[in-house]
């Protein structure tokens, strides 16, 4: 228990260190240059205090919980024995990886729904559009979009194709789609790409692309490991604007249909 | 599902209604009205009963929301649990290892979601649009500039998932034989690409800011951006696309989202003019996009 605890205060103590340059810009800003006393000085920091203790709670929850298991089960789902790799066999089709798109798949779909950045964004934009956006919509359509991006991302892997040409072409797709959006969504859907990737997300992601890369032979970790936050970060703004999209089509449609 | 917009009733009040049958609001339903005459009973035992009102509505508010955001919380999360145990049962066929500390780790989780959110509505939210008032009203765009600048640089230079990445990065490039297999080069060059990543999230957030100030259409920033990126890609080193790409996403921290989203948000409301839907957003998009030109510039550089 002890030890527990503190393990707790240090993770606590870290928190504190991560969140001192912004509190030291807002407090120096405040008294600095705004020199107005907040309006709610004990509700804010009580607030403060409560983002303190929730991100440690968190971060130490998914440390005993749930990143070792994922961890672990990103290595084993990639490791040779699993995926039937023998010693003399070099070369593998890339649908021998089935479960490892799975995996990817669900666990991006997965960590997305749980990010809080993601949470607070969705939250923020429920109340500015007055309800027309649904918090647990948009939500939904990017961690789709993630869950995607992440399955492609494994199979950028296991095929061994340029990064590049994958982000280009998706750059491209949402230059496309960024032309015929309705313009009220596209602050939000390009937002939300960079969101997602954040305290979730990021370390099971990384032990997935890292694991993948160790065991398909004729890839470089420190090369090919990389890329798949890139490929979370894209997608999502095209599910978004999709998802705006059809929305748009849809009431266009229901109200042209209507006499 | 109750109206907190309305003054909170003393107690006493609620009492006679509560004899007298007749609910304090017709739309509540007597379940409801149950779980509210329970709570004003439980809060007045609590408190004191003379308590000024706003203090009571906060407390009322806080023990509901408390409850209702516990439960979302653990929805947040069951997809997680769900695809973790699943494939761990099913497909790997091996016992889940340690369950006390999965089910104590899970029930952390769920706290922690749950303080953050209330955290976040009452402060984090409030305090970004607060300034982005204070910073309107004062009216000078120098300070804004510069308070938009520290806010990116000072949350991404000890971001510790860039420290991780550009240790990483360091590696790569020293393997590579880009730089000297010393740890001082090392070392010098995870500290450049910190700098180099929260000088580019600085300027991200600066130029955000005035986009939202002048009213430029979010579009044409970020196309322009996008082609950046493509065009300096082919001239980058190989070994530092993946991570300039991956150094986008992690830049934007679980406390600077809130913030800053809150801030862009704010500063629009408080413009006229501007549409905080249209214009308050964008300014994460910034941040997660000025990084890959900063990174490939300065891999190209080295």
């Amino acid at each position: 228990m002890i030890e527990w605890s503190t393990h707790f205060a240090l993770a606590l103590l870290a928190t504190c260190r991560d969140i001192m340059p912004i509190a030291a810009i807002i407090i120096g800003f405040q008294l600095l240059v705004i020199r107005k006393p907040l309006a709610h000085p004990q509700k804010t920091l009580i607030g403060f205090l409560y983002v303190l203790l929730g991100i440690t709670f968190f971060l130490e929850g998914l440390d005993m919980a749930l990143f070792p298991l994922g961890k672990l089960m990103a290595t084993q789902l990639t490791t040779p024995e699993f995926l039937g790799l023998g010693a003399n066999q070099q070369t593998l089709a890339w649908r021998a990886y089935a479960w490892v798109y799975v995996f990817a798949a669900s666990i991006g779909f997965a960590t997305t729904l749980a990010e809080p950045s993601l949470l607070a964004v969705a939250l923020k934009a429920e109340q500015i559009s007055g309800g027309a956006i649904h918090a647990w919509g948009l939500r939904i359509a990017v961690s789709i979009g993630v869950a995607f991006g992440i399955a492609l991302g494994a199979f950028r892997i296991v095929t061994g194709t340029e990064l590049y040409y994958f982000i280009i072409s998706g750059y491209v797709v949402v230059l496309i789609q960024t032309l015929f959006a309705p313009k009220i969504i596209i602050g939000l859907a390009y937002d939300s790409g960079g969101v997602t990737t954040s305290t979730v997300t990021v370390p099971l992601v990384t032990a997935l692309g890292l694991g993948l890369a160790e065991s398909v032979p004729g890839r470089n970790p420190l090369l090919d490991g990389f890329g798949l936050i890139a490929f979370a970060s894209l997608f999502p703004i095209i599910a978004v604007l999709s998802y705006a999209q059809i929305a748009y089509w849809l009431s266009q449609r229901s109200r042209s249909s209507k006499p | 599902m109750i109206n907190f917009k309305k003054k909170p009733l003393k107690a006493a009040v609620i009492v006679k209604r509560y004899y007298n049958g007749a609910p304090t609001n017709p739309k509540l339903k007597t379940v409801q009205f149950l779980k509210h005459f329970i709570n004003q009973i439980a809060l007045s035992r609590c408190f004191n009963i003379q308590s000024s009102h706003l203090q009571e509505l906060g407390t009322l508010m806080l023990k509901n929301r408390f409850i209702k955001q516990l439960f979302s919380s653990f929805l947040d999360l069951a997809p997680i649990l769900a695809v973790v145990l699943i494939f761990q049962v099913l497909i790997i066929r091996q016992p889940v290892p340690d369950v006390a500390s999965l089910m104590i780790g899970t029930l952390f989780v769920i706290i922690g979601l749950t303080l953050f959110i209330q955290g976040l509505e009452l402060s984090l939210f409030p305090l970004g649009e607060a300034m982005a008032h204070a910073f309107a009203r004062k009216g000078s765009l120098f300070w804004l500039l510069t308070f938009a600048f520290c806010l990116g640089f000072g949350t991404t230079v000890a971001e510790p998932a860039l420290i991780a990445i550009a240790d990483e990065a360091a590696s790569i490039a020293s393997k590579g034989g880009i730089i000297e297999q010393t740890s001082a080069a090392r070392e010098s060059y995870a500290f450049g690409l910190r700098i180099t990543v929260a000088l580019s999230v600085g300027f991200a957030i600066l130029i955000g800011v005035l986009r939202i100030i002048r009213g430029w259409p979010l579009y044409y920033l970020i196309i322009g951006g996008y082609c950046g990126v493509i065009i300096i890609t082919p001239f980058a080193p190989a070994e530092i696309i993946g991570i300039a790409y991956d150094s986008g996403g992690v830049t934007t921290s679980t406390i600077t989202v809130p913030l800053v989203t809150a801030l862009g948000v704010g500063l629009a409301t408080a413009i006229k003019g501007r549409n905080p839907m249209v214009d308050g957003f964008g300014l994460i998009a910034f941040a997660s996009l000025t990084p890959m030109v900063f990174v490939m510039a300065y891999g190209m550089m080295i």
